[in-house]
C-alpha cells in the first residue's frame, strides 16, 4: 500500500503543472494500470558487485530484493534527472541559463540510490553538482529549473542560481570545493545534540577529496562519533584533471584512514541503495562516520563551458554509456525479470517528457524576480533596514 | 545577586595595577567587573537560557579558555554544551556553520581573530551569504568571537585587526565592544541574534574592570546591535573609536579638558551597522570629525567614516577636513618601543585634535 502510495504521489507531484481535472484522472489511470498489470513479477532479487571493504569486517549484501513499485519509481526520478538536465543543456545553450551549470547526467544512479537508503527526515549536503538531489530532497522541476533561469519562481527565487538551491533537510548546493564537508559533519552535530536519531549524508567529489578541510572533518566526525555518511561521487575527473593526476591515492574510500570505507559501482542504483542502508545502520547504531566511494561518471564536462574531450575520449564517453548506463541498467532488469512493460516504461517517458517541457516553459516564461527583492534577505528576523545603493542618493530598503 | 558579587569580587584576575581604571563614578548597587568576566556572564546566562546554544573552540572546555574566558563553564555545562576542538580552524568553523544551519545555535571562540583567516571562506561564504543566497530559506545563527587586534608583545602575526575585513561584508553583522556592559548586553544580543555575528573582544581589555550597573546585571540585559555610545560628552571635537582605543581617547579627552578643549567621544559598539546617525549627530555639533582606531589606515573602519561624512548632511557642518587617526601601516613589530610607536597613544590623539581644531 504505501509503495503503491508512493508511485501516485510520484504521478501527481509530476504533474503539478497541469490542472486539477486532469490530476486525478491521472492518479485514477495509474491505480487501474496497477490493478491490470497484475501479472507482472511483484518484486526479484538481484545479484550486486561485491564492495571493497575498509576497516570493516563485513560490507553491505550481495543481493537486493527490488519490488516493482520500487523500480518504477526509480525509473522514473532517474529519467527526470536526466530529461530535466538535457533540457538545462539546451536552455544554456540557448543563453536562458547563466553563469555555472554543472550537469549531473550519467550519475543518476547515486542521487536515486541514496535517498533510497535514508529517509527524507536524514540531511543532505553535496556541492555544486547539486540538480538532482534537489529533485530527490523534495525540489520540483518547475522550481529548479526557474532557479536556473533566475525567475521568482526558483526554488530560491532566482537570488541563487545552479549552485544554490535549498530544500527541507538539504543544505544546498554550495559553490566552495569541499566545504560542504563540514558543514555536513556540523549538520552530523546538530543530529547527535538534539538526539533525533537522524544522520547526515555529506557528499564531495573526486577533486574535492584532496581538500584539507576533509581530513580535519574526518578527525572530528570520528572523535566525536558523528552520525555522518561521508560520500565520494568518483566520476574520474576533477574538472579536466583525472583522478591519478591529482591524488596520490585514489583509493578514496581508503582516505578516511581511520574511518571504515566502501568502494561500490555508483552506476547500479540497487548498489547505492544496499550501501547506503549499510552505512545508516553503522552511523544510527552510535558507530560514528563512514566513507563511501561511488565509482560513477559524467557524460557532460565538468560545466556547460567544458565539452568535456579535451582531456578524455569521446570513445570512452560512449563507452560507460553504452555498458553503464544506470537507467538502461534498471530498466533492462526490469524489462528481463517481467517487472514492468517496454510500454509502460515509455509511457512514464513521455509523462516525464511533458512534466519537463512544462518546467522549462514556466521557467522561460516566468518573470524575474522585482527590483524591490535585490536588497531582501540579508538578515533573518530582523527589523527593516536602509542599504546603500550605487550612488549615495540610492537608499534601497532590505526586509528580512 | 548577591552570590555573584562574591564571586567577582574575591575573583584573582591578575590586573596589573598599572592598567586599573576608574572610568565612572560609582553608583549605589553598581559592581566593579572585568572585561573577562563579564563576557562570561553573558555566556553562562545565554547556555543556561537555550538549550541549542553551545560553545567550541581551542582549549574553551578543560583548559578554562587561553585567557580564561570561559571558566568553570565546562564544569558547569559539560562536554554536550562546551567542545574542545583540535587545532583546525577551518575544519571547525565549517561544522560550526552546518550546525546552525540544521537549527543549533553555536559560539565559536578564535584563540585569536588571526587565527579566523582560515576559517575565512566559512564566516563569509557559508554564514553571511546564504541566507541571501537561498533566497530566505535557510538562516545561519552563529557567533564568531575571540580577541582582536594589537595585543602587548605579541607581534605581527597575532596582532592583526580584523574589524574592516569583516565589516566589509554584507551578511555579517560585526560588532566590537569595549567595556564591561558592552561586552555583556553586546554578546548576549550576538546569541540572541539569528544571524552570523563577528564579536571582535581585545585581550588588552579582558582584565580591565568596569562598573556595571545593577540594570546590566540582569539576566535580560541587553545592549542592541548597531547602536553607538557616547561615552563622554563635549563640544568642540568628535572622537570616534573602537575596542581598547576607546580608553586612549577618554585619556586624551582628559589631557584635551585641562586645556579647555572638549571631547565628545563616541564607542562606536558596532562597526557592522554602523551607527552614522550617532556620528552626524555629533558633528553638526561639534563641526570636527577624528576617527581614532588601532587598525591599518588603508580600507580602514575611519576611511569608511569619512566616506559617508562626505556623502551625508556632517559634511557641510565640518569647519575642517575630518582625518583618521590610526595604527601604522606596517606589521606589527615585536620591540616594546616599536610596539608603543605602531598604535594611537595618548599624545597622538592630543595632537591631531589641536591641528584638526588648529590651536
Amino acid at each position: 500500500m504505501q509503495k503503491m502510495l508512493t508511485i501516485i504521489s510520484n504521478v501527481l507531484r509530476g504533474s503539478a503543472s497541469r490542472n486539477g481535472a486532469e490530476l486525478v484522472s491521472e492518479g485514477a489511470r495509474v491505480v487501474v494500470s496497477a490493478r491490470t498489470y497484475a501479472d507482472f513479477t511483484p518484486q526479484a532479487t538481484f545479484d550486486i558487485k561485491k564492495c571493497d571493504l575498509h576497516k570493516l569486517e563485513e560490507g553491505p549484501p550481495l543481493q537486493a530484493v527490488l519490488t516493482r513499485e520500487e523500480g518504477l519509481q526509480y525509473y522514473r526520478t532517474m529519467q527526470t534527472m536526466r530529461r530535466m538536465e538535457l533540457k538545462a543543456d539546451q536552455l544554456y545553450k540557448q543563453k536562458i541559463i547563466r553563469g555555472f551549470c554543472h550537469l549531473y547526467d550519467g550519475q543518476e544512479a547515486c542521487a536515486v540510490g541514496i535517498e533510497a537508503g535514508i529517509n527524507l527526515s536524514d540531511h543532505l549536503i553535496t556541492a555544486y553538482r547539486a540538480h538532482g538531489y534537489t529533485l530527490t530532497r523534495g525540489g520540483t522541476v518547475r522550481e529548479i529549473m526557474a532557479e536556473l533561469t533566475g525567475r521568482r519562481g526558483g526554488i530560491a527565487k532566482g537570488k541563487g542560481g545552479s549552485m544554490h538551491m535549498y530544500t527541507k533537510h538539504f543544505y544546498g548546493g554550495n559553490g566552495i570545493v569541499g566545504a560542504q564537508v563540514p558543514l555536513g559533519a556540523g549538520v552530523a552535530l546538530a543530529c547527535k545534540y538534539l538526539g533525533k536519531n537522524e544522520l547526515c549524508v555529506c557528499l564531495y567529489g573526486d577533486g574535492a577529496a584532496n581538500q584539507g578541510q576533509i581530513f580535519e572533518t574526518y578527525n572530528m566526525a570520528s572523535l566525536w562519533k558523528l552520525p555522518c555518511i561521508f560520500i565520494c561521487e568518483n566520476n574520474k575527473y576533477g574538472m579536466g584533471t583525472s583522478v591519478e593526476r591529482a591524488a596520490a591515492s585514489t583509493d578514496y574510500y581508503k582516505r578516511g584512514d581511520f574511518i571504515p570505507g566502501l568502494r561500490l559501482d555508483g552506476m547500479d542504483v540497487l548498489c547505492v541503495r544496499e550501501a547506503t542502508k549499510f552505512a545508516a545502520e553503522h552511523c544510527r547504531s552510535g558507530k560514528g562516520p563512514i566513507l563511501m566511494e561511488l565509482q560513477t561518471y559524467r557524460y557532460h564536462g565538468h560545466s556547460m563551458s567544458d565539452p568535456g574531450v579535451s582531456y578524455r575520449t569521446r570513445e570512452e564517453i560512449q563507452e560507460v554509456r553504452s555498458k553503464s548506463d544506470p537507467i538502461s541498467m534498471l530498466k533492462d532488469r526490469m524489462l528481463s525479470n517481467n517487472m514492468a512493460s517496454v510500454e509502460e516504461l515509455k509511457e512514464i517517458d513521455v509523462e516525464v517528457r511533458k512534466e519537463i517541457e512544462d518546467a522549462a516553459q514556466f521557467a522561460t516564461t516566468d518573470p524575474e524576480p522585482p527590483l524591490d527583492d535585490l536588497c531582501n534577505h540579508i538578515f533573518y528576523n530582523d527589523h527593516p533596514m536602509e542599504v546603500r545603493g550605487i550612488n549615495p542618493w540610492s537608499k534601497l530598503k532590505s526586509v528580512s | 545577586m548577591a552570590y555573584l558579587r562574591s564571586i567577582l569580587r574575591s575573583g584573582k584576575n591578575a590586573v596589573p595595577a598599572v592598567l586599573r581604571r576608574e572610568f565612572h563614578r560609582t553608583l549605589p548597587a553598581a559592581v566593579q567587573v572585568t572585561v573577562r568576566d563579564a563576557i562570561k556572564e553573558a555566556l553562562d546566562e545565554e547556555l543556561e537560557r537555550d538549550e541549542r546554544v553551545f560553545l567550541l573552540g581551542e582549549e574553551v572546555a578543560l583548559f578554562e579558555g587561553a585567557y580564561k574566558v570561559t571558566r568553570g563553564l565546562w564544569k558547569k555545562y559539560g562536554d554536550k554544551r562546551i567542545i574542545d576542538t583540535p587545532i583546525t580552524e577551518i575544519g571547525f568553523t565549517g561544522i560550526a556553520v552546518g550546525a546552525a544551519m540544521a537549527g543549533l545555535r553555536p559560539v565559536v571562540e578564535y584563540m585569536s581573530f588571526n587565527f579566523s583567516m582560515q576559517s575565512v571562506d566559512h564566516i563569509i561564504n557559508s554564514a553571511a551569504k546564504t541566507y541571501y543566497m537561498s533566497g530566505g530559506l535557510q538562516p545561519v545563527s552563529i557567533v564568531f568571537r575571540g580577541p582582536n587586534g594589537a595585543a602587548p608583545g605579541v607581534a605581527a602575526q597575532h596582532a592583526q585587526c580584523f574589524a574592516a575585513w569583516y565589516g566589509h561584508v554584507p551578511g555579517l553583522k560585526v560588532v566590537s565592544p569595549w567595556s564591561a556592559e558592552d561586552a555583556k548586553g553586546l554578546l548576549k544580543s550576538a546569541i540572541r541574534d539569528d544571524n552570523p555575528v563577528v564579536f571582535l573582544e581585545n585581550e588588552i581589555m579582558y582584565s580591565v574592570p568596569f562598573e556595571m550597573s545593577e540594570e546590566s546585571q540582569s539576566k535580560d540585559f541587553l545592549i542592541p546591535i548597531g547602536k553607538a555610545k557616547i561615552e563622554r560628552k563635549g563640544n568642540h571635537v568628535t572622537l570616534v573609536s573602537h575596542s581598547h582605543v576607546v580608553s586612549r581617547c577618554m585619556d586624551a579627552a582628559a589631557v584635551l579638558a585641562k586645556d579647555g578643549i572638549e571631547c565628545e567621544v563616541i564607542n562606536l559598539r558596532t562597526i557592522r551597522p554602523m551607527d552614522m546617525e550617532a556620528i552626524e549627530t555629533s558633528v553638526m555639533k561639534t563641526k570636527h570629525l577624528i576617527t581614532v582606531e588601532g587598525g591599518w589606515p588603508q580600507f580602514g573602519v575611519g576611511g569608511e567614516i569619512l566616506a559617508r561624512i562626505m556623502e551625508g548632511p556632517g559634511f557641510s557642518y565640518l569647519n575642517a577636513p575630518a582625518v583618521r587617526v590610526t595604527g601604522v601601516d606596517i606589521p606589527m613589530p615585536y620591540a616594546k618601543h616599536l610596539e608603543e610607536n605602531t598604535l594611537p597613544q595618548i599624545k597622538d590623539i592630543v595632537f591631531s585634535v589641536k591641528k584638526t581644531l588648529n590651536v
